[in-house]
């Protein structure tokens, strides 16, 4: 089948299986592997990508369901060549070790925080609970997004 | 872990959608969040030679009020329920009942409909719209007819199709949808005083339950019960909606009493099975006090004059 798909900004067009994942779209055909791969089985969250801004694991979704679809990955979240404010506060706030879970986590955060540009720790808590960490107990996790949150709002009442 | 191969439509009109599963229903899949579908398909539990997606039919993603019901049409999201503003006005069950449902990732994708239609034994949607008597609508080709085995070879004619939930869920992943058919909507009846409330034990986010308790009271003007119901998830072969402790509620003045009545009643009827979520006797315990629970927290709802 042939698909049409905007990646991080650019349209791509190929054709594809329709059983091809679109984890396996982003990664092998488009070699961004910013995009991991983890349980495979939607649960782990590691996948997760946004669809029209709205986070998706991306093992659970069929690359021809994206077909005029925009995507964003873990790679189209730099802003004009710079670090996102949500990228700059997992770095100033260590909200990773292994970095394993970290793509995932900086989208979730993205989407979250432009549907509630102030969340609480809970909401927080509860927005990124599709998401597993197996190093940090989350705890760095929620301050970077509570501090990408409010480096977001300072840059919007500007 | 890859699927089976499959041909894959995605029809643009509802009308389109129809007709391929006139043509062709037997052999077709519907891909509605895919968030149960995809991944049964990748352990190829699932091998649906045509999937037919259903993202792209339009008007078709509306949660509102329409004479008398509160409707959740096929392609809205849980995450949609969680944010509905009519859900949390009009319905306490769901509206309770919606963010306990998977994980907030999962949430943007599936649909309650899809999760209804899926009937998996553990799900718990189905034990929400079991308390709600909610009622199934499935739409097929206008002027379609088709033998309909479920019920004594009569024979339904095309449109929409109204099936109360109790007679849509037949087993464990079965249901009687024609393959003719798709689900379009669920809709559950509006009311005056009323509340309920959905508890769930999980060991984490996105498991399934452990133990899942779907309570619903309804108050007359006597602050009697004129309606209630009791539906259980994860404790049984299938959903389970408690009749008997329904009757039992019915027309009485609520209190602890009654509902630790019921509380027991709820839990001789529901028959889990010891696994790595608990122990039975664990599990039927938990039923016993999450129903009461459940339905304190529902007339506490009902009684704060939820509009």
């Amino acid at each position: 089948m042939n698909i049409s798909v905007t990646v991080n900004g650019t349209e791509h067009s190929a054709v594809v299986e329709p059983r091809l994942l679109l984890v396996d779209f982003i990664r092998s055909k488009l070699k961004l592997t910013g995009t991991h791969i983890g349980c495979d089985t939607t649960s782990c969250g590691v996948c997760t990508v946004l669809v029209d801004g709205t986070p998706v694991k991306s093992c659970t979704y069929f690359a021809v369901q994206a077909d005029g679809r925009s995507i964003t990955t873990v790679e189209g979240l730099k802003q004009n060549g710079a670090l996102s404010p949500m990228q700059e506060a997992f770095k100033e706030h260590h909200g990773l070790q292994c970095g394993f879970c970290t793509p995932a986590m900086m989208l979730v955060g993205t989407a979250l925080i432009a549907d509630n540009p102030d969340p609480s720790e809970d909401e927080i808590r509860f927005g990124i609970s599709g998401n597993l960490c197996r190093c940090t107990g989350y705890v760095n996790i929620v301050k970077s997004i509570q501090a990408a949150a409010a480096t977001t709002r300072e840059g919007a009442s500007q | 872990m890859y699927p089976a191969k499959f041909d894959y439509l995605a029809p643009e009109s509802l009308d389109d959608a129809l007709s391929i599963l006139a043509e062709r229903g037997d052999e077709v899949k519907i891909l509605a969040g895919g968030q149960s579908l995809i991944p049964m398909m990748k352990l190829r539990f699932a091998r649906p030679s045509t999937l037919m997606d259903i993202n792209r039919l339009p008007d078709l993603s509306s949660i509102d009020v329409a004479n008398g019901h509160v409707r959740i049409q096929a392609l809205a999201r849980h995450n949609d329920v969680v944010r509905s503003e009519v859900v949390d006005s009009e319905n306490a069950l769901m509206a309770s009942a919606a963010p306990w449902v998977a994980d907030p990732v999962v949430r943007n994708l599936g649909t309650v409909c899809g999760s209804v239609a899926h009937h998996d034994p553990e799900g718990d949607w189905a034990s929400v719209m079991l308390a709600l008597d909610a009622e199934v609508i499935a739409t097929s080709k206008e002027g379609h007819t088709q033998f309909h085995p479920g019920s004594d070879g009569d024979r339904v004619t095309g449109g929409e199709r109204v099936i109360p939930i109790t007679q849509f869920l037949v087993d464990m992943f079965t249901t009687s949808l024609h393959s003719t058919e798709l689900v379009t909507e669920i809709r559950v009846p509006r009311y005056e005083r009323g509340g309920g409330d959905y508890q769930k034990l999980e060991r984490k986010v996105g498991d399934y339950a452990t133990v899942g308790v779907a309570a619903h009271l309804e108050l007359d003007a006597d602050d009697r019960i004129s309606r209630a119901g009791l539906a259980l998830t994860s404790v049984y072969p299938s959903n389970l909606k408690v009749d008997e402790a329904e009757e039992l509620l019915e027309g009485e003045s609520p209190g602890e009493e009654l509902f630790a009545e019921a509380g027991r009643i709820a839990a001789a009827a529901c028959d889990p099975t010891s696994d790595v979520r608990g122990s039975a006797d664990y599990k039927r315990h938990v039923v016993d006090v999450f129903t009461r629970r459940a339905l304190s927290k529902s007339l506490e709802i009902a009684q704060g004059g939820q509009e």
